[in-house]
C-alpha cells in the first residue's frame, strides 16, 4: 500500500512539473478532465457492471450549469463548480432511478435515450446558446488567485482531479465498493445476502454522474466554453472507449485511456501522414483526416482483441510473466 | 375550413401521415432489432447505419450508374444484407459467449466507422434523391392532399412487417427460428445448422433496415447521420414496446410515429422528445415494456 502511495505521489509530482518541461497546460488539463470523466464512468461500468450510454448528459449538463452560473448569475468559481456538480447529481438521480428499473442491454438503451432527451433539451433551451453554445465563460478566481492565468488554473484542475481520483480509489476499496463488485458478479446472490441492490446501484450511479459533472464543470472553465458537442451521444461513446482502451474495472485504466484517446484525437492527422509516407498507401492519410473512423476502428479492435485494456493486459502480464 | 383544437384539418392530417411514415420506419427497424436480439443476443447499434447504407446505395446506384429506384429497392437491401453477413461472420460471431454488452460496443464502433467513411467522402449535408416518376404527385381527398409516395412508403413498410410476422409465426422456417431463439443447443442437437440460421437472420434483419433506407431516401435527405438520429429513437421504441412480440413492435412503432406527428402540431417544441417522455412514463408504470414479459 505504501509503495502504491509513493508511486501516486511521484506521478503527482511529475504532473506538477510538467508545464515546466514544455507541456502545454490547456492540453494536459483537457486530458485531466477526460481522465476524471472516464474514472467516473468506470466507477459504474467497471465496479457495478452497469453500462451507461448517456454519460455525456452529465458532462455537458454540468458544463452548461457552471457556465451559466458564472457568466449570467455571476457566481464565484467555487459556487459555480458546486452548482454544476449538484445539477449533474440531480440528473443522475432521475436517470439512475429510471434506468435501474431494467438491466443489461436495456439499461444501456435507456440511458442513451434519456441522454438524447437531455441533448434536445439543451439544444432548444434559451440559456445554452443552441448551436453556438456558451462562449466566454469567466474563469474567476479562487482564494484571490486569478484563474485566467493558465498555469494557475492548471494547478487548480490538477488538485481537484487528484482529490477526485483519491476519492474514487477510496470508494472502490471501501465495503461499499466490494458490495458493488458482489452485485456485478452475481446479483441474485447479493440480494440473497441481504443487500439492497437497487439502492447500491442508484448511489453509485449518482456518484458517477456527479463526478462526470465535476469533469464537465472543470472542462467549461478550461475551454471557457460549452457546446452541444459535450452532450451529444458521440461523447458518451468516447468515454466508453477511453475506459475500454485503458482497462475496464482498473483504477488507472481510464486515466491511461483518456490520455491515449486525447493524444490520438489531436495527432491522428500527423500519424496518418507519417504512416502514408512510410508505407506509400494514401489510405492512411485519408483515415487520418477522419477522427470518427479511427475511433470506430479502435473500438472494434478493442472489443474484438483487447478487452482487458492496456492496464488490464499489463497487470496480467506482470502476474503471469506472459501475454495472454 | 374544419378545425380540430384550432388546427386546420389539412395540417393535422398531413402531420399524421408524416407520423405514419416515421412510425413505419420505427416499426421495421425495431422489428429487425428484436428478431436479431432474439437469436443473437446482440443489440445491433449499427442498425441505423445499415439504414443509411441502404439509402446511400440507392443514391449511388442512381447517381453513378443510372440504376432506377425500383431496381435499387431490390439490389440495395441485398448489398446491405451481404455487408451484414460479413460483419456477423467476421466480427460478431466471436463475441457470442461474452457479455451481451460487447456486441453493443462492437456495433457502436461499426457505426462510427461507417458514418465517418461516408462523411469523409460525401460531407455532412444531405444529398437529394428524387421521388420516382410513377409515385409522384398526390390525390386530393377533399379534406387533405395525399402525396402518393408517402402512402406507398406506409403501405410497403406495413406489408413487409406483415410478411415477417407471417414468416416467423406461420411457416416451418419461422418455427425453426423461434425454436433456435428459445433453445439453440437443443435445436442444434437435432442436426440443424444454427450458426447458419443466425447468420441469415442477421443478414435479413439488416437487409430490412437497408430496404426502408431506400424507401426513406426520397423523403429524408441522404446523409451520413440519417441513421444515427433514427436509431436512438428506435431504441426508445424498443424499450417502450419490449422485444417479446412482433405485432407489439409494429403497433408500438406506428403508434409512437403518429403520436410524434400530433405533437409536432400541438406542441412543436416537444416533438423531438415526446418518444423519450413516453419511455419514461412506461418505465415508471410498466418497467418491462408494453408487450414485454414481466420479469
Amino acid at each position: 500500500m505504501n509503495k502504491k502511495f509513493a508511486i501516486s505521489l511521484a506521478v503527482f509530482a511529475a504532473l506538477c512539473a510538467l508545464p515546466f518541461v514544455g507541456a502545454y497546460p490547456v492540453f494536459i488539463m483537457k486530458i485531466l478532465c477526460y481522465a476524471l470523466f472516464a474514472c467516473a464512468f468506470n466507477l459504474l461500468l467497471g465496479y457495478a457492471g452497469l453500462l451507461s450510454f448517456g454519460h455525456a448528459a452529465f458532462l455537458g449538463g454540468a458544463g452548461y450549469a457552471t457556465g451559466h452560473a458564472l457568466a449570467v448569475w455571476g457566481m464565484s468559481t467555487v459556487q459555480g463548480l458546486v452548482f454544476g456538480v449538484m445539477v449533474a447529481a440531480a440528473m443522475g438521480v432521475v436517470f439512475g432511478a429510471l434506468a435501474i428499473r431494467r438491466s443489461g442491454i436495456y439499461f444501456a438503451m435507456i440511458t442513451l435515450a434519456l441522454a438524447q432527451m437531455a441533448y434536445f433539451f439543451f439544444m432548444q433551451a434559451p440559456f445554452t446558446g443552441g448551436e453556438d453554445g456558451l462562449q466566454a465563460i469567466p474563469r474567476g478566481s479562487i482564494l484571490g488567485i486569478d484563474l485566467n492565468n493558465d498555469l494557475a488554473l492548471y494547478y487548480f484542475v490538477l488538485m481537484v482531479c487528484a482529490l477526485s481520483f483519491a476519492f474514487c480509489s477510496r470508494v472502490v476499496n471501501s465495503p461499499f465498493g466490494y458490495a458493488l463488485r458482489a452485485i456485478k458478479e452475481n446479483e441474485p446472490r447479493a440480494i440473497s445476502l441481504g443487500y439492497d441492490v437497487e439502492r447500491f446501484k442508484l448511489i453509485v450511479f449518482v456518484l458517477s454522474a456527479a463526478l462526470a459533472g465535476l469533469a464537465g464543470s472543470l472542462k467549461s472553465l478550461v475551454f471557457v466554453s460549452v457546446t452541444l458537442a459535450d452532450v451529444v451521444w458521440h461523447m458518451s461513446g468516447l468515454v466508453v472507449l477511453m475506459t475500454l482502451i485503458g482497462g475496464v474495472g482498473t483504477l488507472l485504466g481510464p486515466v491511461i485511456g483518456a490520455l491515449i484517446v486525447v493524444v490520438l484525437e489531436n495527432k491522428v492527422g500527423e500519424f496518418g501522414q507519417m504512416l502514408a509516407s512510410a508505407t506509400g498507401w494514401n489510405g492512411f492519410e485519408l483515415l487520418g483526416q477522419s477522427v470518427p473512423m479511427v475511433i470506430g476502428l479502435i473500438f472494434i479492435v478493442c472489443v474484438r482483441l483487447f478487452r482487458q485494456g492496456v492496464v488490464g493486459e499489463l497487470a496480467h502480464w506482470l502476474r503471469t510473466g506472459k501475454s495472454p | 375550413m374544419i378545425q380540430i383544437f384550432g388546427i386546420p384539418i389539412q395540417a393535422l392530417m398531413g402531420q399524421i401521415l408524416l407520423g405514419l411514415v416515421n412510425g413505419s420506419f420505427y416499426a421495421v427497424l425495431s422489428l429487425g432489432l428484436a428478431v436479431i436480439f432474439g437469436l443473437l443476443n446482440v443489440i445491433n447499434f449499427a442498425h441505423g447505419a445499415f439504414f443509411m447504407l441502404g439509402a446511400f446505395f440507392a443514391w449511388m446506384g442512381l447517381h453513378y450508374l443510372g440504376v432506377s429506384y425500383w431496381v435499387m429497392l431490390l439490389v440495395s437491401p441485398l448489398l446491405v444484407g451481404v455487408a451484414g453477413i460479413i460483419l456477423e461472420r467476421g466480427l460478431l460471431r466471436h463475441l457470442y459467449q461474452l457479455d451481451h454488452l460487447y456486441g453493443l460496443l462492437l456495433t457502436f464502433g461499426v457505426v462510427l466507422l461507417m458514418e465517418g467513411f461516408f462523411r469523409s467522402i460525401y460531407g455532412v449535408s444531405g444529398l437529394p434523391y428524387p421521388v420516382p416518376s410513377a409515385l409522384q404527385g398526390g390525390i386530393d381527398l377533399g379534406f387533405m392532399y395525399l402525396p402518393i409516395y408517402r402512402l406507398w412508403v406506409v403501405v410497403v413498410s406495413l406489408a413487409l412487417c406483415l410478411g415477417v410476422w407471417l414468416l416467423v409465426e406461420k411457416t416451418q422456417l419461422g418455427a425453426l427460428l423461434r425454436a433456435a431463439t428459445s433453445n439453440p443447443k437443443l435445436v442444434e442437437a437435432f442436426g440443424i445448422n444454427v450458426p447458419l440460421i443466425v447468420t441469415l437472420t442477421f443478414g435479413c434483419g439488416v437487409a430490412m433496415a437497408g430496404f426502408v433506407g431506400v424507401l426513406a431516401a426520397p423523403i429524408m435527405q441522404v446523409s451520413p447521420s440519417m441513421g444515427a438520429n433514427l436509431i436512438v429513437v428506435v431504441f426508445a421504441v424498443v424499450v417502450i414496446g419490449g422485444m417479446g412480440s412482433i405485432l407489439g413492435s409494429i403497433v408500438t412503432g406506428l403508434g409512437l410515429g403518429v403520436l410524434e406527428g400530433l405533437t409536432k402540431v400541438y406542441w412543436p417544441e416537444a416533438a423531438n422528445t415526446v418518444v423519450f417522455m413516453i419511455m419514461v412514463i412506461v418505465l415508471v408504470l410498466r418497467p418491462a415494456g408494453l408487450f414485454g414479459k414481466q420479469a
